[in-house]
């Protein structure tokens, strides 16, 4: 199936959701609302001639003002793929999680909630996968400012200080 | 001058018992290998059968107990400092410390830019040798040992 043809399948099952496709690039995409956005992914996957059995990969973006998760689906049966774009306020990050429908998602959105602050509705375990449990911030947002100790460790070096770019 | 210098053609040796056990302790200096990144690799080539490090006497112990040496090889997050802080403090003393790698001396590549990345092992543990290199060649880590060694010998290592 073409990119356009995988647009015009989810456009007629959920009329609502799209908000952006743009098929002139290398990677197709496809611009989601967060709602019903486990509902399409789901869709994605069982419908038969659609049959995105892989999620290749699913990550973070900070865009400035939005946050964004990007999703690379993959067909190994009928080896088409899309790519999937869902964007967020920083203020409420918030999006379904698709852990229930591939199971790599998992981690992977574990990941991007613990450098991207995003929260992933219904995953069975989001918490923190690579920092400290008692991190503070998330360090992969642009806004990020790095504090000055974790547990008493000075994280900066003392001979650094002054000399970094953003202080110029 | 050490103490081994100082005997005379009767067999007796005159020096200060600290510098006896110096001179034990330089002999085989036991490292709890503390692979971390990149620079665990050289420091496993180091120890296996092409460089041998048993020829030096040194053999990589799996408790800290056992240890003497501790060989910081890579990067230490923030996350691995507190429990290199405690692995340090269950070594029995005399104990030091070699930092091998530029991660571990200053905090390498992650030097500015890295928020998750101690600035250098020796925030926290005191080091008595560093082995620079990203990652150091198998001859670096066994000078940086014999460098050890000799500062051992000289009573001037270990805190």
């Amino acid at each position: 199936m073409t990119a356009q043809e995988i647009h015009d399948t989810i456009q007629g099952k959920f009329p609502d959701v799209i908000i952006e496709f743009n098929d002139s690039v290398l990677q197709p995409y496809i611009k989601c609302t967060p709602n019903q956005f486990n509902e399409v992914c789901q869709f994605l996957r069982d419908e038969e001639e659609l049959n995105f059995d892989a999620l290749m990969n699913c990550s973070g973006v900070d865009y400035g003002e939005e946050l964004g998760v990007v999703y690379h689906l993959y067909s190994m049966t009928h080896r088409h793929k899309i790519v999937l774009k869902v964007n967020v306020t920083r203020e409420n990050a918030e999006i379904p999680t698709v852990a229930d429908i591939w199971r790599t998602a998992d981690w992977h959105e574990r990941e991007i909630f613990d450098l991207y602050g995003i929260n992933f509705i219904n995953h069975p375990d989001m918490r923190r996968i690579l920092l400290p449990d008692d991190w503070e911030g998330y360090p992969l947002r642009k806004d990020y400012v790095q504090p000055q100790f974790y547990n008493g460790i000075e994280i900066a070096h003392p001979d650094m200080k002054g000399n970094s770019d953003e202080e110029k | 001058m050490g103490w081994f210098d100082t005997h005379n053609e009767n067999n007796i040796f005159f020096g200060k018992l600290e510098e006896v056990f110096n001179w034990g302790r330089a002999g085989s200096p036991w490292p709890i290998g503390f692979g971390l990144a990149c620079c665990a690799i050289e420091m496993m080539a180091t120890g296996a059968s092409h460089y041998d490090l048993d020829r030096f006497g040194t053999f990589f112990r799996p408790s800290p107990r056992q240890s003497d040496v501790m060989i910081v090889a890579g990067t230490v997050t923030l996350k691995m400092a507190p429990l290199l802080r405690r692995l340090y403090e269950q070594m029995p003393e005399p104990k030091y410390v070699i930092s091998m790698g530029s991660c571990a001396n200053c905090g390498g590549p992650y030097w500015r830019y890295g928020y998750h990345v101690l600035k250098g092992v020796d925030q926290i543990v005191p080091v008595d040798v560093y082995v620079p290199g990203c990652p150091p060649r198998p001859e670096a880590l066994i000078d940086g040992l014999i460098q050890l060694k000799e500062k051992i010998k000289s009573g001037k290592a270990g805190k």
